[in-house]
């Protein structure tokens, strides 16, 4: 059977010259960069030379880059750090309710510690106001963090008019750009970011490795304190092989990036108009210029996502959903939800992520066998039924969604 | 994740469809908790004869509707009292832990169902 893999916001595969270039440092150098014996130097050269080509590629010193384990360490990093060195000057954060969960589970920690949050809301196209932004800025913020763009929906929101904001008001400005490094250019001298998170994964590197763009004289609070690794701002012996691959992934990221980008698009537009062309009551989530090229958030009213993800599973076909059912946590999509969408509509999401082996090929299967189905699972559906007047009204119990 | 069993009932689903003239409906769920499950019987000398379903959610939802519908056919009303949503999900070779407290409401929906029948019964 042939496998179609539609997920890329969750994972992508290391790409062979990645793998290639990592190598190396599980064999033959597998010495500890710290050390100056014979063992050590060629690491310490991989680890320096990696940093100096993230350093150019995000056009910034490589003292400003910190390797960490993952998105989600250099988020906490970021978010924790920041709110522990800022602690006298104030105890407010400003979010948004979409932000991937390193992020809010991060924010409501804080809370519990003593600090105030306001999460801002999303329109129905999944985009933040920054008139809202304005106005929640207090005396006591001391940091904003807003992500790049949505892992579920791909909104893309405006960064530097964001950090412009932060800037003026002297307030550290802190951008998960997990899903947006390696799709959208990031340049540290316009993008107005003082930390900025990336992670290897996502841009068809290894996984266990991220990094933290710390700009010049901001100052975040160690989460791991041990030795002189990372300018004593993150410790443990750097995973070499990890830090190597990111780099080199990053760089092909940039260098196909103008290439992938009309081919994910293409693709992407081919998906949204064929399905809501063979499929009634089909809806797009997300706004619709605003958007990572790869990301196609569709929601298909009245059916349950994992019904759909298992139906396409067993075609070989790798999709995700914004369905209680496949979060195991049992909540629904809290972007979606944010975005004001019913239950019918939330439960109903699959997001496609394309990637760079995907083709038109691929997309044509899914736009052939995704009608049937929709269908079957939709002539099983009371909802469905309720819909068009077939089925009788129903009244639904009380009951939380937990037995 | 999912058992054989709980594969083959949600790929061929056992009595899916509504019942005219139905003795008894009973529904559970609500769409916020994306499974809703809609179950009617057909009840003849207190012994169910026909018993249809419809569902909207996951796999797990859709099989143990399903398997409800196979364990309830037949059977005396007495026989199936003991039928709990715990049963079903044995009868399916087991389901996800996660899955054993959402979407594992078809038994609840056959109770439902019974009670609704006894209280026609009465009118």
């Amino acid at each position: 059977m042939k496998q179609i893999y539609l997920d890329h916001n969750a994972t992508t595969p290391i790409l062979p010259e990645v793998f290639d270039a990592m190598v190396p440092y599980l064999k033959e150098e597998w010495g500890n960069p710290s050390s100056i014996h014979w063992a050590g130097r060629g690491p310490r050269k991989a680890l320096d030379d990696a940093r100096e080509k993230v350093a150019e590629l995000l056009n910034c010193s490589p003292v400003e880059i910190i390797f960490t384990s993952s998105g989600s360490e250099s988020d906490n990093l970021a978010i924790k750090g920041t709110a522990y060195s800022k602690k006298s000057k104030g105890n407010h954060i400003i979010t948004t309710k979409v932000e991937h969960p390193a992020v809010l589970s991060t924010c409501k920690y804080l809370e519990r510690e003593g600090f105030e949050v306001t999460y801002l809301g999303v329109d129905a196209d999944g985009m933040i106001s920054l008139d809202e932004l304005k106005s929640a800025i207090t005396d006591k913020t001391i940091l904003i963090t807003i992500m790049m763009a949505n892992n579920e929906t791909g909104v893309i929101f405006p960064i530097e008019e964001i950090g412009q904001i932060a800037r003026e008001r002297k307030i550290v400005f802190h951008t998960d750009a997990v899903q947006g490094a390696g799709k959208i250019a990031i340049d540290t001298k316009t993008l107005n970011a003082d930390l900025i998170t990336i992670s290897g994964h996502k841009l068809y590197g290894p996984k266990g490795v991220g990094l933290l763009y710390v700009k010049r004289g901001a100052r975040v609070v160690p989460l791991i304190h041990g030795g002189h690794h990372e300018r004593n701002r993150r410790g443990g012996t750097e995973d070499l092989a990890g830090i190597v691959g990111f780099a080199k992934a990053f760089e092909i990221a940039l260098r196909d990036m103008k290439k992938e980008e009309e081919h994910l698009i293409e693709l992407r537009t081919r998906l949204e108009e064929g399905l809501s062309e063979k499929i009634p009551h089909v809806k797009l989530n997300g706004h619709k210029d605003k958007r990572l090229p790869n990301t196609a958030n569709i929601s298909f009213e009245f059916v349950e996502g994992e019904s759909l993800l298992l139906s396409l599973d067993m075609l070989g076909v790798a999709a995700s959903s914004g369905s209680a059912c496949t979060s195991g946590s049992l909540e629904a999509s809290h972007v979606l939800i944010a975005m004001g969408l019913t239950p019918e509509l939330y439960h109903g999401s699959i997001r496609f992520s394309f990637g760079r082996s995907n083709t038109m090929e691929d997309v044509e299967f899914i736009i052939e066998k995704m009608p049937p189905i929709v269908e079957r699972m939709r002539s099983m559906s009371p909802l469905w039924d309720v819909k068009n007047q077939t089925g009788a009204k129903i009244t639904f119990s009380e009951k939380s969604c937990t037995n | 994740m999912y058992s054989e069993k709980v594969m083959d009932h949600f790929n061929n689903p056992r009595n899916v469809g509504e019942l005219e003239d139905a003795d008894g409906t009973g529904t559970v769920g609500n769409p916020e908790c994306g499974d809703i499950m809609k179950l009617q019987l057909k009840v003849v000398d207190n012994v169910i004869k026909d018993v249809k379903f419809k569902t909207f959610g996951c796999g797990a939802a859709i099989a143990t509707s399903s398997m409800v519908t196979e364990l309830a056919m037949g059977k005396n009303l007495d026989e199936v009292e003991s039928v709990s949503n715990a049963t079903v999900a044995e009868a399916l070779d087991g389901l996800p832990p996660v899955k054993m407290h959402c979407s594992n409401l078809a038994a609840d929906a056959l109770h439902a169902a019974i009670e609704d029948y006894k209280k026609n019964q009465k009118k």
